[in-house]
């Protein structure tokens, strides 16, 4: 589904990514794991398309993606769930969906938008709402949500669980459950490593810019370093 | 005399508000003040009276004073639209990225460029505007009238600012310039090219201010070369009146402000006319920067 490779970016003369590789199965989920400032919300822009590559490639389903513009890519059918959410605050939650929708055909807008309802069944309680006056949990679920609109091959989500109390967590990540068992292939960024390993199938560990270690979810679980740094485990 | 002010006022005060709403829908995509807007105004009213000359020319619409005003009006849209839009893209687009003060010469370098354009190529003199409705004057009682043109004017203005408003709030591309006015990378995440947004906001925004030239040629009966930059400062200040970015702001600034002009001129001195604009600007500056609508952060578009 997508590959990575050697993927440089960078903000003006520093460097946020410094040659990474990662690849996505069909209907996998996988799950990119580090601390602040690893380089995390880089690579999953760098994907989205709204930052350039410096140097390297980007492949979704073997076509070379790596320089077309990001509202080309959502039409090829990948879909980026921002970090801290960023919905459209003066639009109304059906709004938020419908823009979510940009790129589908008007006739297809329903029946995404019933889907979206049946998944999180509360944005259709507050569907007249702005976006800017719903809880965190909310606004995640809408930011999901929206980004399901364009009925994704591959959602890229970029720390979910940010800022949220651990019920809405656990919340949030059975419906990312459930959105893979759908059939769509997941990219899980995420600082909470336990929650992301549960979920996952295999992960890549994020440091300053490269991929220090790539294995199945299980054995990251189980790994010295993992444990440590990203699990808070001590002993 | 009040009533009589009041009606002078609308009419100042829908044409302000016409060329308000083009200041006001391109700062809220791009945070720009678009400076060349007073001459895209200006370029309305010429297109307009070239538009007039031409029907003349080919006899058509000629004896259908509606027709030929309406006509007129959309051909001086258009081509004030597709001016907006390359304006953005000569002059803005290339500075994208650039400092915030870059585009804002940029914009002071195109007003310059426009304004000596037409003084030099077309004259440095005042044209006629061409005659299209026939003059009527209704008496409202008392001692108040409203003119046929008066009241073409008003009506025009509402018409547009009517469209404009359900075109933001009920289309599929309205709702993406809202979009993109709150969040132009997120925009983009849902697929939005936020280039052709940009592109149509300032087609709006221009045709707009076309219209608003061609009412004023009407109105006043001339144009000229540099008509653009009082009526553009003007509305300006209204858009800044009403929260500049919002776009509902404008068009309540723009008849706040003519009908405080007109009763200003009516009942202090019709020689201080244009001075009370300019003090509205800065005490709306001094007082309230975000205008009567406008939220702290600006609810934009
Ligand atoms: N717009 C920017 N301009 C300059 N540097 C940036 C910018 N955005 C990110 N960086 C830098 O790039 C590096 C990677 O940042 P990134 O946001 O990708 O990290 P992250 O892994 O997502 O972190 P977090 O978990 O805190 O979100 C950091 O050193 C950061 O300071
Ligand atoms: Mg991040």
């Amino acid at each position: 589904m997508l590959k990575v490779e050697n993927l440089h970016t960078s903000y003006g003369k520093i460097e946020a990514l410094s040659g990474i590789d990662l690849e996505v199965g069909d209907g996998e989920i996988v799950t990119l794991i580090g601390g602040n400032g690893a380089g995390k919300t880089t690579a999953l822009k760098t994907i989205a398309g709204l930052l350039r590559p410096g140097k390297g490639r980007i492949s979704l389903e073997g076509r070379d993606i790596t320089r077309t513009p990001a509202h080309a890519i959502v039409r090829l059918g990948v879909s980026l769930s921002p970090e801290g959410r960023k919905i459209f605050p003066d639009l109304t939650v059906l709004e938020n969906l419908e823009m979510g929708a940009f790129s589908r055909p008007p006739g297809d807008i329903k029946r995404e938008l019933d889907s979206a309802f049946s998944i999180f069944p509360l944005l259709s309680e507050r569907r007249n709402q702005l976006g800017g006056t719903l809880s965190g949990g909310e606004q995640q679920m809408l930011a999901i949500g929206r980004a399901l609109m364009s009925s994704p091959k591959l959602l890229l989500l970029d720390e979910p669980s940010l800022g949220l109390a651990p019920k809405v967590v656990e919340t949030i990540f059975d419906i990312i459950k459930k959105i893979n068992a759908g059939g769509t292939a997941i990219l899980l960024v995420e600082q909470n490593a336990n929650m992301a390993l549960c979920t996952a199938s295999r992960g890549y560990v994020i440091e300053s810019g490269r991929i220090v270690l790539a294995d199945s979810a299980a054995s990251l679980y189980g790994n010295e370093r993992v444990r440590h740094a990203y699990l808070g485990v001590s002993d | 005399m009040l009533f009589q002010q009041l009606i002078n006022g609308l009419t100042l005060g829908s044409i302000y508000a016409l060329i308000a709403l083009g200041y006001t829908l391109v700062y809220g995509i791009l945070l720009l003040i678009n400076f060349a807007h007073s001459e895209i105004f200006m370029m309305g009213a010429y297109f307009g009276v070239f538009s007039l000359m031409i029907f003349e020319k080919l006899h058509i619409f000629q004896g259908a004073p509606f027709m030929l005003v309406a006509c007129a009006l959309a051909a001086s849209m258009i081509c004030t639209g597709l001016l907006g839009v390359i304006v953005e893209f000569a002059a803005y687009r290339p500075l994208r990225n650039a400092p915030r003060l870059a585009p804002l010469i940029s914009a002071i370098g195109v007003s310059i460029f426009l304004q000596n354009f037409m003084m030099i190529v077309v004259s440095p003199e005042s044209k006629t505007f061409p005659d299209t409705i026939p003059l009527h004057v209704y008496k409202l009682g008392g001692t108040a009238s409203i003119s046929s043109l008066q009241v073409i004017i008003i009506v025009v203005s509402v018409a547009l600012m009517a469209a404009l408003h359900l075109f933001i709030k009920y289309t599929k591309m309205g709702k993406a310039m809202r979009a993109t006015s709150q969040d132009a990378e997120t925009a983009k995440l849902m697929g939005i090219n936020v280039n052709m947004v940009i592109s149509l906001t300032f087609f709006i925004g221009a045709a707009l201010g076309g219209a608003a030239g061609v009412l004023n040629g009407m109105y006043y009966g001339s144009v000229k070369y540099n008509m653009g930059f009082i009526p553009g400062i003007k509305a300006f200040t209204a858009a800044v009146l009403g929260g500049i970015g919002d776009v509902r702001g404008a068009m309540i600034g723009g008849f706040v402000l003519g009908i405080l002009e007109s009763l200003g001129a009516g009942y202090v001195s019709s020689a201080y006319k244009d001075v009370f604009a300019f003090v509205i600007l800065i005490l709306v500056l001094v007082f309230r920067p975000q205008g009567l609508l406008g939220r702290k952060i600006s609810n934009k578009v």
